[in-house]
């Protein structure tokens, strides 16, 4: 574990309340630490600050000074020294914490502010939330109801603006409800690195547009949805599906590849809905790519598979678990384990349990990509680094099963334990498939599936909980969001019958249990337990691992040493 | 107390007969000899020249020109650009245009003494889309002047080299705030920036510090360079120094330019004795003394306060005649000194249908950029149009105020003021023509009365 750095702090006064913030934090930042709720539309911590939406409008002073000699000013009725208040009400967003700072945000002046920037953003307003996909977790609801006078004034004809505008394959615009607060366009420019939306027209007019012969199609187009305040943009996917409010939230990973943006998943009734990102400021701070939203869909696939299988028929769990037994035993001292870098932790480790009772040799498959800089990296594993710290793995897997097909050519591997990895996308061809016996522990139908002996159907990384590490060496956990689909059972489940299927030790399936082996047998996760970790996760200490080629380039958070990064390149 | 006569230095030659905007008339008449002897004192000397003028900004807000030359940020080691801003667009003010037109050296003689003063290398010259004709005659004097040796490489054999560009907006009223001008002469939307961070002094122009004055301040520059600052401080009256281009407008017998020196002369002698009075069988109404977005003074209210004249108080009671033509009276009394757009307004005007028109404007011109000024500008015009041409509510006075004052003072950059003032002043103090509008609609019009577009 690597503890965080001190920051400097200052301390400001808010509604009367002395708060130490950080050096450097906005008005906004410092009233929510001291629990204090400055409404704001435009302002997102990710994003630069352009103060535009009006909403953060509060009361600042300094404490007085004399200005010949710089003596302090006291206010003989407090008793303390005098406050400098600015006539005018100043934005929060866009002014920093400075020592002695003073905010009211409860004033008369400052609730007239909040009803008038209120009233002016619903005045053009199509107020459709019956029909609106945002309604429930809308600001401009919200706000509303807690800012706003509660009635209109308005008796003009509101603007008429473009209703259903696609900007991209993903996202669709109604700019009626657009209040321009420009979060996209800086999303787009400064985080997708996409300039590609832009106001059109001005005054009350103006309108969120793409520039001409260009779309918001990147891979980070869905987090314009996740950050437009209102129902201006919705995501093509789940417009229209379900009210947010009967959705569960769990806490999920994204794991298509070693970056691990942390992420919720949002369910109902055991069905996904959506996938968005969570806050994690030392990994993916409030994005993550379009691609991972829709791993969900892998759930209710219809290649899934749904039943285990001994020789092609289908079969109870116990029958197959016992088959595997007979099999190991008749091929004793000839089987390779073949483990995934999409495994969990808890599942890698068990699944060294195995190879280890098995006297079996590992191989891990590696899966190589192009790394997009933000949050998708070259690692399309999302814990290969799991791999090491559980000791699965000492080195690095390669792309290929290349010793394994020698092996299996040589005659000396007649059986093969496949946990998720398909082993002719690895690399083995058909006739060696044919000459081996395949145990195949994996969530839906592939070419090992259908030639292999023993078939034992898991789940996704929706339906279990987990850790898993990222390229930062960040163990993070995951959360079982919907059950598991009929026919499926849990891979610990799977591995620690076949372990002791194998004649080894019986070992905890649940995980507080589980990682009390854990613990103990890994000295990385020395001190940590499931229940304990924290949801944003923890730095491992990485430094066993140091010299060894990752070949991850540089992300958000991430910043490959160059050593690493110059030798784990390839050239 | 007859009217002082005008003191024209800006305008000293031009009208002359035989005057032209060529650079040999200009020359002939002792142009750039001012820039020639600037060049030789140090560029210190000239800022401290013009802190002593008093030179406060001719573009509207008045601010005091030496102090925006202090506050450049020097020690950041990024260039130092000048920005002219020529994008004179309030409605009623027309001094600059003709600056241009007439006598375009004159502005070219002032802004490359400001640029030696403050060592500029670059400087840019903003003017409003709707001047191509100004473009074209500043594009011609910059060329004879750069041919001269007045204007690029070491000017005048001088070790000293400065550029100077002239940039045509897109017609933006907005593009006249000087931020957004900025923006607007980097490319991009003309959105103005907030302050703080973003104070041209300090993150101007590409981030750099950046002076941004308007065309008639910086031809007063380059008088402050010829007289010096003491001097060019005792013309006008303490704390506005100087002379003043009025651009007069609107229901009386002589509109045009006049130039005075700040201070000396009252609005009513201006109206009544320099541009002649009302027109025949009218009588004044209502004035705006700077620009459209100053608030509107009703003529027969009195202004009752004390003043500082020189060391001590003295109490002041004026009727709008009374009111001295300057930044301080003008602020004084509620309203501004602006960009000296003097729209004057008799009796046949509906005070309903010219703000009608004045919403319009603003609306219009709201960049869109924050929520009040945006939708607020928006709605006031709806509000007032529906006053004009539909059906007027009693009521709608007190709402266009209502709106107005949710504006005022909670916007990025000046306009929130700018279009809230008229509401704001029109409806306090013609409050009961709001009221009545929807009767007065009814009835029949008086004579002469301009008919609506």
């Amino acid at each position: 574990m690597i503890a965080p750095a001190k920051p400097e702090l200052v301390t400001v006064n808010i509604d009367g309340r002395e708060v130490a913030v950080p050096k450097g934090t906005n008005v906004i930042e410092a009233a929510r630490q001291a629990g204090v709720d400055v409404p704001h539309f435009c302002y997102h911590s990710k994003l630069s600050v352009v103060g535009n939406c009006r909403m953060c409008l509060v009361e600042m002073g300094l404490p007085t000074v004399d200005p010949a000699t710089k003596a302090p000013v006291m206010d003989p009725a407090t008793g303390k020294q005098k406050i400098n208040w600015i006539p005018r009400p100043q934005i929060g967003c866009a002014t920093n914490a400075t020592p002695g700072l003073h905010i009211r945000t409860q004033t008369p002046q400052v609730k007239d502010c909040r009803e008038g920037v209120m009233e002016f953003l619903l005045i053009n307003h199509p107020l459709d939330c019956p029909i609106c996909d945002q309604a429930g977790e809308c600001k401009l609801q919200e706000q509303s109801t807690g800012y706003g006078r509660g009635y209109s004034r308005f008796i003009e004809q509101k603007n008429v603006k473009p209703k259903r505008t696609l900007l991209g394959p993903r996202v669709m615009l109604d700019d009626e409800r657009c209040i321009l607060c420009s979060r996209c366009i800086r999303f787009s420019n400064e985080i997708a690195k996409d300039d590609v939306l832009g106001f059109i027209d001005r005054g009350s007019y103006s309108t969120l547009a793409c520039y001409p012969g260009k779309k918001l199609e990147n891979n980070y187009s869905l987090n314009t949805v996740d950050i437009c305040p209102v129902g201006a943009l919705t995501s093509t996917d789940f417009r229209f599906k379900m009210r947010v409010w009967f959705l569960k939230q769990t806490n999920s990973l994204d794991t298509e590849s070693s970056v691990g943006a942390n992420t919720v998943v949002w369910s109902r009734e055991g069905a996904i809905y959506r996938i968005t990102p969570r806050q994690n400021d030392g990994v993916n701070d409030t994005w993550m790519a379009d691609s991972g939203r829709e791993l969900y869909k892998q759930v209710a696939a219809a290649d899934r598979l749904a039943a285990a299988k001994v020789s092609g028929a289908d079969s109870t769990l116990d029958a197959a678990i016992t088959a595997a037994g007979d099999l190991f035993k008749s091929s004793a001292g000839a089987v390779a384990v073949v483990g995934s870098g999409r495994s969990s932790v808890e599942e890698q480790f068990l699944t060294r349990k195995l190879a280890t009772v098995l006297q079996a040799p590992v191989s891990l498959v590696s899966r190589v990509g192009k790394g997009d800089g933000i949050l998708v990296s070259a690692d399309r594993n999302p814990n290969v680094r799991g791999a090491l710290v559980t000791g699965l793995i000492n080195a690095l897997p390669a792309p290929k099963l290349t010793d394994l097909a020698v092996a299996i050519d040589a005659g000396k591997v007649r059986t093969v334990v496949a946990v998720g990895e398909d082993l002719a996308a690895a690399g083995l061809t058909a006739a060696q498939l044919a000459k081996i016996a395949i145990v195949y522990l994996g969530t839906h139908a592939n070419t090992t599936s259908a030639a292999a002996r023993i078939v034992l159907p898991s789940l996704t990384v929706f339906e279990k909980n987990g850790t898993l590490v990222n390229q930062q060496f960040r163990l993070q956990k995951f959360q079982q969001a919907v059950p598991a689909a009929i026919g499926t059972t849990d891979d610990l489940v799977i591995l620690s019958r076949l372990v002791a299927a194998a004649g080894g030790p019986t070992l905890p399936v649940d995980l507080t249990a589980l990682w009390k082996v854990l613990a103990a047998e890994v000295s990385a996760l020395g001190p940590m337990s499931f229940a304990s970790l924290p949801e944003t996760g923890l730095l491992l200490d990485a430094t066993p691992w140091a010299a060894l080629p990752f070949i991850e380039g540089e992300s958000l958070h991430y910043q490959p040493s160059s050593a690493k990064a110059t030798e784990g390149r390839p050239a | 107390m007859p009217a002082p006569a005008q003191r024209r230095i800006i305008f000293q030659h031009i009208d002359e007969p035989g005057y032209t905007n060529d650079l040999a008339c200009y020359r002939k008449h002792g142009g750039y000899e001012v820039m020639k002897r600037a060049f030789a004192r140090p560029p210190a000397e000239l800022v401290d020249e013009v802190k002593k003028s008093g030179l406060r900004g001719r573009g509207g807000a008045g601010f005091p020109c030496g102090v925006k030359w202090t506050l450049l940020d020097k020690k950041s080691g990024k260039p130092v650009y000048l920005v002219v801003n020529a994008d004179e667009s309030e409605p009623g003010t027309f001094k600059d245009r003709y600056i241009m037109h007439q006598d375009p050296h004159q502005l070219i003689e002032g802004s490359m003494i400001t640029c030696f003063a403050n060592n500029v290398k670059q400087a840019y010259i903003y003017i409003r889309g709707e001047f191509p004709h100004g473009a074209r005659i500043l594009e011609k004097a910059i060329a004879e002047a750069r041919a001269a040796n007045l204007v690029g490489p070491n000017i005048l054999g001088t070790n000293y080299s400065c550029e100077m560009y002239v940039h045509r907006g897109a017609g933006a009223y907005i593009c006249g705030e000087e931020t957004g001008l900025i923006e607007s002469l980097e490319g991009k939307r003309p959105y103005p920036r907030i302050k703080p961070p973003y104070f041209p002094a300090v993150l101007g122009l590409y981030q750099c510090p950046t002076i941004v004055n308007n065309v008639e301040t910086l031809c007063h520059v380059k008088h402050i360079a010829d007289i010096g600052g003491e001097a060019f401080a005792k013309i006008g009256t303490p704390n506005n120094t100087g002379t003043r281009i009025l651009c007069v407008s609107g229901h009386v017998q002589r509109p045009g330019y006049y130039e005075f020196e700040v201070g000396k002369i009252t609005l009513g002698q201006l109206l009544n004795e320099v541009c002649g009075g009302p027109l025949p069988g009218r009588t004044f109404k209502a004035v705006i003394p700077g620009g459209s977005s100053a608030k509107v003074l009703k003529f027969g209210e009195r202004f009752k306060g004390k003043r500082k004249v020189g060391a001590e108080l003295v109490d002041y009671d004026w009727g709008v005649e009374d009111v001295p033509m300057d930044f301080d009276c003008l602020g004084m009394i509620g309203t501004m000194g602006g960009s000296g757009g003097v729209i004057v307004m008799d009796d046949s005007v509906s005070m309903v249908e010219a703000l009608a028109n004045i919403n319009a404007f603003y609306a219009h011109e709201s960049c869109g950029q924050c929520t009040p000024c945006r939708e607020g500008s928006l709605w006031m015009k709806k509000i007032s149009s529906r006053m004009v041409h539909g059906a007027a509510r009693p009521e709608d006075g007190a709402l266009l105020k209502s709106v107005a004052d949710q504006i005022a003072g909670r916007t990025i950059c000046a306009f929130g003021e700018a279009c809230a003032w008229p509401t704001q002043s029109y409806v306090t103090k013609f409050g009961e023509e709001f009221s009545a509008y929807a009767a007065t609609k009814s009835a029949a019009k008086p004579a002469g009365a301009t008919e609506l577009v």
